[in-house]
């Protein structure tokens, strides 16, 4: 079980980026950050793979070993591939930084690619592919060391609302495929009712976590028009506008 | 026709010339029509093309060594925090240095005329390449930056796969100021060095006709190193298209 215990991040230029922020991740969960920009939503999910340290508290793993290098996949809001390489080779990267050739590699990156429905894609480079078969090949990459831990940053962000939904059926599909757990951020009250099955909501300045709700709803592509999706939706919306009422102006 | 533009606009530009100097009746010892240029061209051309072909030699010297070095710094500074406050100062130094001034002392020190004159050139050339692949080493993603610290990579895999490749596009901008550079450079160092320097370039050729007035084979040394410039810059630019194409960039 990953841990948050009690994280607090404040920046070089005096920003409380996050305030005593507490939560624990059970494995296999999809958990979504919600909340407005500047909430801190992006620092905790650095802080908890690593690429930033908190100033107070700590991220614990308990009950299990802290994840090696290319045990934490993460998806970032923009694709962030090498322009230079094809999809077979980017999703090959973290494969290679492991020190894997790129011949026994073959058939991991063929499953990853094909995972997210761009097996044909294969010799593709980034500039010949669409905005939304970038960032699946962003979440093959992620995908391809079989992480315990998928971090995703606002990964939908930048897309079109057509694109957004096909990418997140295909992305719940996929969590129940592979059974990582995911840690997922969003500013879309509709995304994270959607996807996960408990919502954290967050309130800026300091960022700090206000809420928690849980998620009955069965996940599916059919879900976007069931009431118990909307109620959910309204539930969170009323929550989250109760928790902003405290919070200083944007 | 935008292709034509330059070629038709230089022969209006050498049939407005001729013209000019024809009716004015100015000597060709003050303003020589390009019809002279030529003749005077025409009487020796096998000293101009050995000239140019020295001078041809300096400039790719220069450049090959500004480049050498340019990248060679370019990649310490950006692997040492120490390397970069040592040498950051003496890199504006060079820069803002006259060559005029300090190629007097090239010449007396190093004693070897071609060495004097390339070690001259290569200051000139060398900041455009050096700056701009140190630009584009620094200008690495964020995000593949993250990337790679999440999976563990070190020094050396950041820069081989991640740091040079996108550096690349930097470079070759660099790489074709500094080819320009490179021939200001072995001809400003060739006229300060005079008799002193290696005594056969086409800058040589310029004091020389100009010590003897004969002005019209001053214009045919300077139409040949203008035409050169012209091919190193046309050549450099040719080069960084055929490389990004070949990376799928361009």
């Amino acid at each position: 079980m990953l841990t948050l215990d009690r994280l607090g991040r404040r920046f070089p230029n005096g920003t409380e980026a996050l305030h005593e922020a507490s939560l624990r991740i059970e494995p296999g969960d999809f958990v979504a950050l919600l909340g407005p920009s500047g909430c801190g939503k992006s620092t905790l999910l650095r802080l908890i793979a690593g690429l930033d340290r908190p100033d107070s508290g700590r991220v614990a793993w308990d009950g299990e070993t802290a994840p090696a290098p290319g045990e934490i996949g993460f998806v970032f809001q923009d694709a962030t591939l090498l322009p230079w390489a094809d999809a077979a080779d980017n999703v090959f990267l973290p494969l290679r930084l492991r020190g894997r050739s790129r011949r026994g590699a073959e058939a991991d990156i063929s499953a990853a690619l094909a995972r997210v429905g761009l097996e044909r894609f294969a010799q593709a480079r980034p500039r010949e592919l669409s905005g939304g078969m970038r960032m699946r090949v962003s979440i093959a990459r992620a995908l391809v060391t079989r992480p315990r831990l998928l971090l995703m940053d606002e990964p939908f962000a930048a897309l079109d609302e057509f694109t957004r939904f096909r990418l997140q059926d295909d992305l719940l599909a996929l969590w129940r495929e592979i059974a990582c757990t995911v840690v997922f951020v969003t500013h879309s009250i509709y995304e994270a009712c959607f996807l996960a099955r408990r919502i954290v909501l967050m309130t800026p300045r300091p960022g700090r976590i206000a809420a928690e709700i849980g998620s009955q709803v069965a996940p599916g592509p059919e879900m976007r028009l069931a009431p118990a999706y909307i109620a959910l939706v309204a539930e969170v919306t009323h929550a989250m506008q109760a928790a902003l009422a405290h919070t200083p102006p944007a | 026709m935008t292709r034509l533009a330059p070629a038709l606009f230089a022969a209006l530009f050498l049939l407005l010339w001729e013209a000019a100097v024809r009716l004015s009746g100015v000597p060709a010892y003050l303003v020589p029509g390009p019809v002279a240029i030529l003749g005077a061209f025409l009487t020796d051309p096998r000293l101009f093309l050995t000239s140019l072909l020295s001078t041809l030699g300096v400039t790719l010297a220069a450049l090959a060594v500004s480049t050498a070095l340019g990248v060679a710094l370019a990649v310490l500074m950006q692997a040492s925090r120490l390397a970069r406050a040592a040498f950051q100062p003496w890199t504006v130094i060079l820069q803002v240095t006259p060559i005029v001034a300090i190629a007097p002392l090239v010449v007396v020190w190093v004693g070897d005329p071609f060495a004097s004159v390339v070690i001259c050139a290569t200051i000139i050339a060398f900041f455009p390449v050096f700056s701009n692949t140190a630009a584009g080493l620094a200008a690495a993603p964020a995000g593949l930056l993250d990337l790679f610290r999440l999976n563990g990579a070190g020094g050396w895999d950041t820069l081989r796969l991640l740091r040079l490749p996108a550096a690349l596009p930097y470079f070759l901008a660099g790489l074709r100021i500094s080819g320009g550079l490179a021939l200001v450079g072995t001809v400003s160092a060739e006229i300060v060095a005079g008799s002193g320097g290696i005594a056969s370039g086409l800058a040589y050729r310029i004091l020389e006709a100009g010590y003897r007035l004969q002005v019209p084979r001053m214009f045919a040394a300077l139409a040949l190193l203008s035409a050169t410039g012209l091919a190193i810059n046309a050549a450099l630019g040719a080069l960084a298209r055929a490389l990004l194409r070949w990376r799928g960039e361009a």
